[in-house]
């Protein structure tokens, strides 16, 4: 048997996982962004309460936002492959791209979380139910990563990633209220006043909706990036002990 | 700008992240492209 | 596989396993001192009476987690290190009635951990336990630890006979079992009166941990037959 080594044009080692398509989304992210840094930090007012500080929502929620939206897509894609009849491996590279998005984000998340609330609050952080819940769906999905790089066959692994993925989503609502009922029995907890929620308006709000647009269309950009190369990780794996294999055979080092 | 620091900084952590993340993303899947032949990417 | 079939199949594991904790004695050998010698390192760490008071219902409950960490992993080494539950597989055996059998088993070692650890914590931090507690702290009691059981089963069970998994189960396991931690806690807190608390307040939170439980165990008994099979 012979390997033959596929021929490999100049054109696509340049191209790599984009395509027109993802050329075409990432030059509107690029705009869109830029247009989020000048319409966030130059042109929308500051914030009557909260100042200056307020600036860094624009930042924040459109993170937030695209966190929250990877771990949904890692749950639906989870479920596709979990309960497609297919068990599509596809699926769980889906899932698995975009909960390594979502990790990133959430990770920003919280740290321009804490810097807004040191402005506002005076602290860094808050036992507050939406933070809290955060931090553990940061740290669960961390776990989730972990989950995905154990050992097994590429349909054992895909599976249990699937399981831990939708189990992610049992956690949110049951850590929230359980959270939330502990602060309500806390006074301290309206001392400090300042809730999450304020009030934007024109400006501030269209700088908000321009965030959110320009994170999205990041998604979508990072997500097929990244299940592209999670594919051909997936590929070369294979390919990798296919030859290891024929190598050995050639060899006469395996009697089978 | 007050807290001008505070402020400055969640932008670049925020744009420093996304970039660094999409470099990297890029990067490793021209080097995985590079061993693998056309009929093995189907978005092609 | 009948209704009747399953109970068999879980009721053997559960056996099965209590009789492997009768005979190795790891539960009381090992487990119960670790726990004990925590509770003791916390009164070094936390020097005051007044705050091992105050402190205690989340103290025991730490300690709880951490050893209930140990337990589950020795409840999965068993079986992974001779293919038990391949075996089980093999035979047909329904695994949701294997998850019901190993998670009944855990529920009553926990129980059993968890007794030592509040006596442990009444002699040594000197709380009080009133009348009028006492039946919130069991239903409290009663109902996270079906609820830690239950989370604890299904992430063992899925890093079962996987190379690094004594690392990454806490890792799984703590997040999500965090609202067990908070409910248990505020509800020893009520039932032992800490920092002024009443009976009353503790009830709202084994509502809380009661629907953990439902929703954990339901889940794991779904997801236990895929995460195993293979």
């Amino acid at each position: 048997m012979t390997i033959d080594t596929p021929p490999i044009s100049a054109a696509t080692q340049r191209r790599g996982t984009s395509t027109p398509a993802t050329r075409v989304i990432g030059v509107l992210t690029i705009a869109m962004t830029i247009w989020l840094g000048v319409f966030g930090l130059v042109l929308s007012p500051a914030d009557r309460d909260q100042g200056d500080a307020v600036r860094i929502m624009y930042v924040h929620v459109p993170s937030v936002w695209l966190a929250y939206l990877a771990f949904i897509v890692t749950a639906l894609a989870s479920g596709v492959h979990l309960f497609g009849r297919r068990h599509s491996l596809q699926a769980d590279r889906v899932a698995g791209a975009s909960a390594e998005i979502g990790v990133v984000f959430m990770a920003v998340t919280l740290v321009t979380g804490m810097l807004w609330g040191r402005i506002t609050w005076g602290v860094y952080w808050q036992w507050d139910a939406r933070l809290t819940t955060t931090a553990l769906l940061f740290i669960s999905y961390i776990g989730y990563l972990a989950v995905r790089g154990l050992e097994g066959t590429r349909e054992q692994r895909a599976r249990r990633s699937a399981i831990v993925g939708l189990l992610a989503v049992l956690e949110v609502p049951l850590v929230h209220w359980s959270v939330k009922l502990w602060r309500s029995l806390h006074q301290e907890a309206t001392v400090l006043g300042t809730d999450l929620d304020v009030s934007l308006d024109g400006l501030m709000l269209f700088s908000l909706f321009v965030g959110v647009v320009a994170f999205t269309l990041l998604f979508i950009w990072l997500l097929l990036h990244r299940s592209r190369m999670l594919t051909m990780i997936d590929l070369s794996a294979e390919s990798g002990l296919n030859a290891a294999l024929a190598q050995r055979r050639a060899e006469g080092g395996v009697s089978l | 700008m007050t807290n001008a620091g505070f402020i400055l900084g969640s932008y670049a952590l925020t744009f420093g992240s996304i970039v660094i993340f999409a470099w990297r993303t890029v990067k490793v899947g021209k080097r995985l492209s590079a061993d693998l032949s056309d009929e093995d990417k189907p978005w092609l | 596989m009948s209704s009747s079939g399953r109970i068999q199949v879980a009721r053997a594991v559960l056996s099965k396993d209590l009789q492997i904790e009768r005979r190795s004695k790891v539960l009381t050998s090992q487990i119960i001192p670790f726990a004990v010698v925590t509770l003791v390192l916390f009164a070094f760490a936390l020097d005051g009476d007044a705050i091992l008071q105050r402190t205690a219902p989340g103290l025991v409950w730490l300690a709880m987690l951490f050893s209930s960490m140990i337990i589950v992993q020795r409840s999965f080494a068993v079986e992974t290190s001779d293919g038990a539950l391949d075996a089980l597989r093999v035979a047909g055996a329904d695994m949701s009635a294997v998850f019901w059998g190993k998670w009944l088993a855990l529920v009553i070692q926990l129980l059993v951990l968890e007794l030592v650890l509040l006596a442990g914590a009444i002699v040594m931090f000197g709380i009080e336990l009133r009348a009028s507690g006492v039946v919130l702290l069991v239903t409290s009691s009663i109902s996270a630890t079906c609820g830690l059981s239950a989370v604890s089963t299904i992430y063992a069970g899925l890093a079962s006979g996987v190379r690094g998994r004594e690392s990454l189960l806490p890792l799984l396991v703590l997040p999500v079992a965090s609202p067990v931690l908070i409910g248990a806690t505020r509800a020893a807190e009520a039932a032992f009166g800490t920092g002024g608390t009443v009976v009353s307040e503790g009830w709202p939170w084994v509502g809380v941990l009661s629907v953990f439980a439902v929703v954990f165990s339901f889940g794991g008994s779904l997801a236990f037959g895929p995460l195993i099979d293979d």
